[in-house]
């Protein structure tokens, strides 16, 4: 029926992918890193002579067989937190992770108070 | 000579909104419900100024009258007749010449498409919309004057920025500001509803076309900004959470919110308050999204040149905005009796606005949080791609679910949660997922749920639109196709990111480099000479080992001469499936050169889902023009 | 008085914020690693631009201050601060330079034109070892002490005003 043959048409496009391997670990990495030189760029996207100095660098870490957050703290320690896209979860950076979900929580609670007190009402 | 007539004609712009106001404020003391013609006419002189104004502009950068000093910066004569008229508004003084036109065209015709509404209403949102352009001019004359003077007149222009000169940037702007500011309308008649108790169900009607007006341009301005980051920037990517950008999705989320309890309002006379809200926090989002781009507090890719007085001026305006909106909206506040049904599509439009102002929340955390640290302790800290991918894409697997499950709940009351015919449908999205999974290779959980959940949403409005197309179900038909572009939109980009390939290495003229299934020959270098500009280009061919096919792709290094600049241009061969994206940029000092490759599977589809979201925004348009 | 109560937190909420624009406004948007000062430099092996024995954080010990300075025969900013770092080593200062990214015989041709103050000329023909000590751009000079401690960062080229300084300091 309908369904079988809108699954058929999604199965004919994902054979076309030619199943790939998720992305280089070192790209990953790559677009973590700020460009320190840059207006806003990642390492991975910039062309700057800082950005292929830092990509050399990556890779002879990854060679090595370090961890992607251990070449994160190393960067960090020369450069500053400024250098890495993702904010370590730390003292500082603490509120930025919490208050969205702070957010979430206190939105979900107060339609649920909402709709509560109706149902209250609505039953006297 | 032209700076003279712009001067002049702006200057007429603000006298006839100091006269508006006046003459509107007499107005209201009037008791008769129609309003008096000259009113009508002023605002129409002041909308023929202003279009002028700006018309004169034009005139100057297609003469490359470099007289004028917007002109002389920002053009060149050997520019091509497009990109000149398009530099009237790729620049801070132009663009804000942009922002008034917009805020006085909106201005005008809120006033005479709303005729059947409260007359008190009607001169109210006109004041306060003439307050804002005031404003606007009174910043544009006194910091930001696009008709500035210049002696002695310079024989050539310094403005051919090669990166400025392409047809998406070109139309990028407009269509944005046709959101950013078209919002400027409901915030004004959100203040006058609120002075002139002019509530409920008529409130709604007299803004819902224009909230969804400014939605279809807003979303329609971002999509062009991200297509032609694609196309030109060269790093294959169409979204990098930069502030820049990020200050344009703030007032999306709300327009989005807005849009949805837009409908409550007017069905079920509910949701007031939070309407009001809505209208004034989106307009106020798009003003400090101004702020953040042209004040130079932010690093980022696209900023404006910056200029601290400007910052000044638009935090001050800014402040004013939110302080008066917050005072008034205390001040006429009425607590609501929130009647409604749990089992209610009221209540499925509530959660969309959950999720949107959680969106818009992290949004607006992850980009100020470095600018508060900064401020408060010293310390200066990243927020990219990384923080918001976490935070946001887990919740839109619920948000996903829910687009199916809440239109399809009645207004006021329903009996039905879950039907046989909606299980299947989760079974079959299972289903399509597990085959990619084991067949295709593994992704992590989370990929999963997302794959399932906006296959779902795929198959469940793929159904609903037969049922449209059938007859079956006449209406709807608008918001069928949006959220099917959302799912869509979702599970391309979930899958783009999943199976994209990517590598980056060095290669020499000759040099070939096999990586994956694909094997890169890096066959010669070209020099070429256009009028404008010399390029290198590359010679590539790609040869894809698993069914032996061969793509030859050319990217180009570009040296402009005037202002001395380098692109990089991208080489993409987009076909149905994916697309095959090169960059080459030169190693300094080094035979060298760095390559960047990029297999990229469904790009255009995302393309297309985008658009099909806008595309249920116009159809809904043109349903209401149908109506009325 | 519920009511009241919101209507205080979002107004001092909404002050927060336009306050933090109003300071954010004054302050500057580029980074520079200058907040790096104080940090302890791990251990390197730099190779000598002559052939001879490699450098270590060793040499440094030696020294109550040493001024670490990355340079290029190339970089032009480079040239116009190499005269401090002359009258500098002329005064006594001991200064290692690392030649980052270069060619042996440019570097040297650089150093017979313009004079050599250095101590040691160590080499950093891919950039790679500069990472550890936080460079990103040339010239960059950085001041250490015996303790392998970094007293100062100078990112850019040295100036009247920079020299002045560190003659002062580390006299």
């Amino acid at each position: 029926m309908n369904l079988k043959r809108l699954i058929i048409i999604f199965f004919l496009f994902f054979i076309s992918l030619n199943a790939n391997e998720n992305n280089n670990k070192l790209t990953e990495i790559y677009k973590n890193l700020r460009c320190l030189v840059c207006q806003g760029q990642s390492v991975a996207d910039s062309n700057s002579e800082f950005a292929s100095t830092l990509k050399l660098v990556v890779q002879d870490q990854v060679k090595e067989g370090k961890s992607a957050d251990e070449i994160y703290e190393f960067l960090i320690s020369k450069y500053g937190e400024w250098i890495v896209y993702n904010p370590p979860f730390n003292k500082k950076n603490f509120f930025l992770w919490v208050l969205p979900y702070l957010f979430l929580i206190l939105g979900g609670l107060f339609i649920y108070v909402l709709i509560r007190k109706n149902r209250h009402n609505k039953a006297n | 000579m032209l700076n003279n007539t712009g001067h002049l004609l702006i200057f007429l712009v603000m006298f006839l909104s100091l006269t508006i106001i006046y003459k509107s404020y007499l107005e209201l003391k009037i008791n008769s419900q129609k309003i008096s013609n000259s009113i009508y006419q002023l605002s129409l002189f002041q909308c023929t100024f202003a279009i002028s104004s700006f018309l004169v502009l034009i005139v100057a950068f297609i003469n490359s009258d470099f007289s004028l000093i917007n002109v002389y910066e920002n053009s060149h004569s050997a520019k091509p007749l497009f990109y000149k008229i398009a530099g009237a508004w790729g620049n801070h003084e132009g663009s804000l010449l942009l922002w008034i036109n917009i805020l006085v065209i909106f201005s005008y015709f809120f006033l005479i498409f709303n005729f059947n509404h409260l007359k008190k209403f009607r001169l109210l949102t006109l004041i306060i919309q003439n307050l804002l352009i005031l404003g606007f001019v009174i910043f544009l004359l006194k910091n930001s004057n696009p008709f500035s003077a210049l002696e002695p007149v310079p024989s050539e222009g310094l403005g051919l920025n090669p990166i400025l000169q392409d047809p998406a940037l070109a139309i990028h702007p407009p269509l944005l500001y046709l959101g950013f500011v078209g919002c400027s309308i409901y915030f004004s008649a959100a203040m006058a509803s609120m002075l002139a108790n002019y509530r409920g169900k008529s409130f709604a009607l007299s803004i819902k076309s224009w909230v969804l007006i400014s939605w279809c341009f807003q979303t329609l301005g971002i999509i062009v900004g991200s297509i032609w980051a694609y196309y030109e920037l060269g790093w294959g990517g169409f979204w990098f959470w930069d502030p820049v950008e990020n200050a344009s999705l703030l007032p999306w989320f709300a327009i989005t919110a807005l849009m949805h309890s837009v409908m409550v309002l007017e069905k079920r006379d509910n949701l007031y308050s939070w309407v009001i809200i809505l209208c004034l926090l989106t307009f106020i989002l798009s003003v400090t999204g101004t702020f953040l781009v042209r004040s130079g507090i932010l690093n980022s890719v696209h900023t404006f040149a910056s200029d601290p007085a400007r910052g000044i001026y638009i935090l001050i305006f800014l402040s004013l905005m939110i302080l008066s909106s917050l005072v008034i909206f205390f001040k006429f506040y009425k607590k609501e009796n929130y009647s409604f049904n749990f089992k209610s599509k009221e209540t499925f439009i509530l959660i969309n606005n959950w999720f949107m102002t959680f969106f818009l929340v992290t949004v607006f955390i992850g980009t100020l949080y470095p600018i508060f640290l900064d401020v408060l302790t010293d310390v200066k800290i990243s927020v990219g791609p990384p923080f918001y991918n976490i935070v946001i894409i887990p919740l839109v697997i619920p948000l996903l679910l829910l687009m199916v499950f809440g239109p399809q709940f009645n207004w006021i009351n329903s009996n039905k949660f879950f039907s046989t015919k909606l299980i299947i449908l989760i079974l079959g999205a299972v289903g399509v997922n597990l085959f990619i999974f084991f067949i295709f290779g593994s992704y992590s959980f989370l990929t999963n749920l997302i794959f399932i959940s906006s296959i779902f949403l795929i198959f469940y409005s793929l159904i609903e639109l037969k049922k449209v197309l059938q007859k079956k179900i006449k209406f709807n038909l608008p918001r069928i196709i949006s959220h099917l572009g959302f799912g869509m939109l979702v599970l391309f980009i979930g899958i783009n990111h999943q199976y994209s390939l990517e590598d980056d290495f060095n290669l020499k003229v000759g040099d070939e480099k096999k990586f994956s299934h694909y094997e890169i020959f890096f066959d010669d270098i070209k020099l070429k000479e256009e009028t404008n500009y010399k390029a290198v280009i590359g010679n590539f061919r790609v040869k894809n080992i698993k069914n032996d096919t061969t793509q030859s792709l050319n990217p180009e290094i570009r040296i402009y001469a005037n202002p001395e600049t380098l692109t990089y241009e991208a080489a993409i061969k987009t076909r149905i499936s994916s697309d095959l994206y090169l960059t080459m940029s030169n190693i300094s000092r080094s035979d060298f050169y760095n390559i960047k490759f990029q297999n990229k599977p469904f790009m255009i589809w995302i393309w297309i889902s985008a658009l099909t979201i806008v595309l249920g925004g116009f159809l809904q348009l043109l349903n209401r023009r149908n109506e009325n | 008085m519920k009511i009241s109560f919101y209507k205080i937190i979002i107004f001092v909420i909404v002050f927060f914020l336009l306050i933090v624009f109003w300071l954010g406004l004054q302050k500057d948007n580029s980074y520079n690693t200058k907040s790096l000062v104080g940090t302890t430099l791990s251990s390197f092996n730099l190779p000598s631009i002559n052939n001879g024995d490699a450098i270590t954080e060793n040499y440094l010990k030696n020294n109550k201050f040493t001024i670490i300075n990355f340079f290029a025969s190339w970089c032009a900013p480079c040239r116009i601060e190499h005269k401090y770092l002359l009258n500098l080593s002329n005064n006594g200062i001991k200064i290692v330079g690392v030649n980052f990214k270069d060619k042996k015989d440019n570097a040297l041709q650089f150093l017979n034109e313009l004079g050599n103050p250095y101590e040691f000329v160590a080499q950093d023909v891919d950039g790679k070892a500069s990472i550890s000590f936080g460079i990103y751009g040339i010239p960059e000079s950085i001041i250490v002490n015996d303790k392998l401690i970094v007293i100062k960062k100078v990112i850019g080229p040295i100036n009247q005003q920079i020299y002045e300084e560190i003659l002062e300091n580390l006299k």
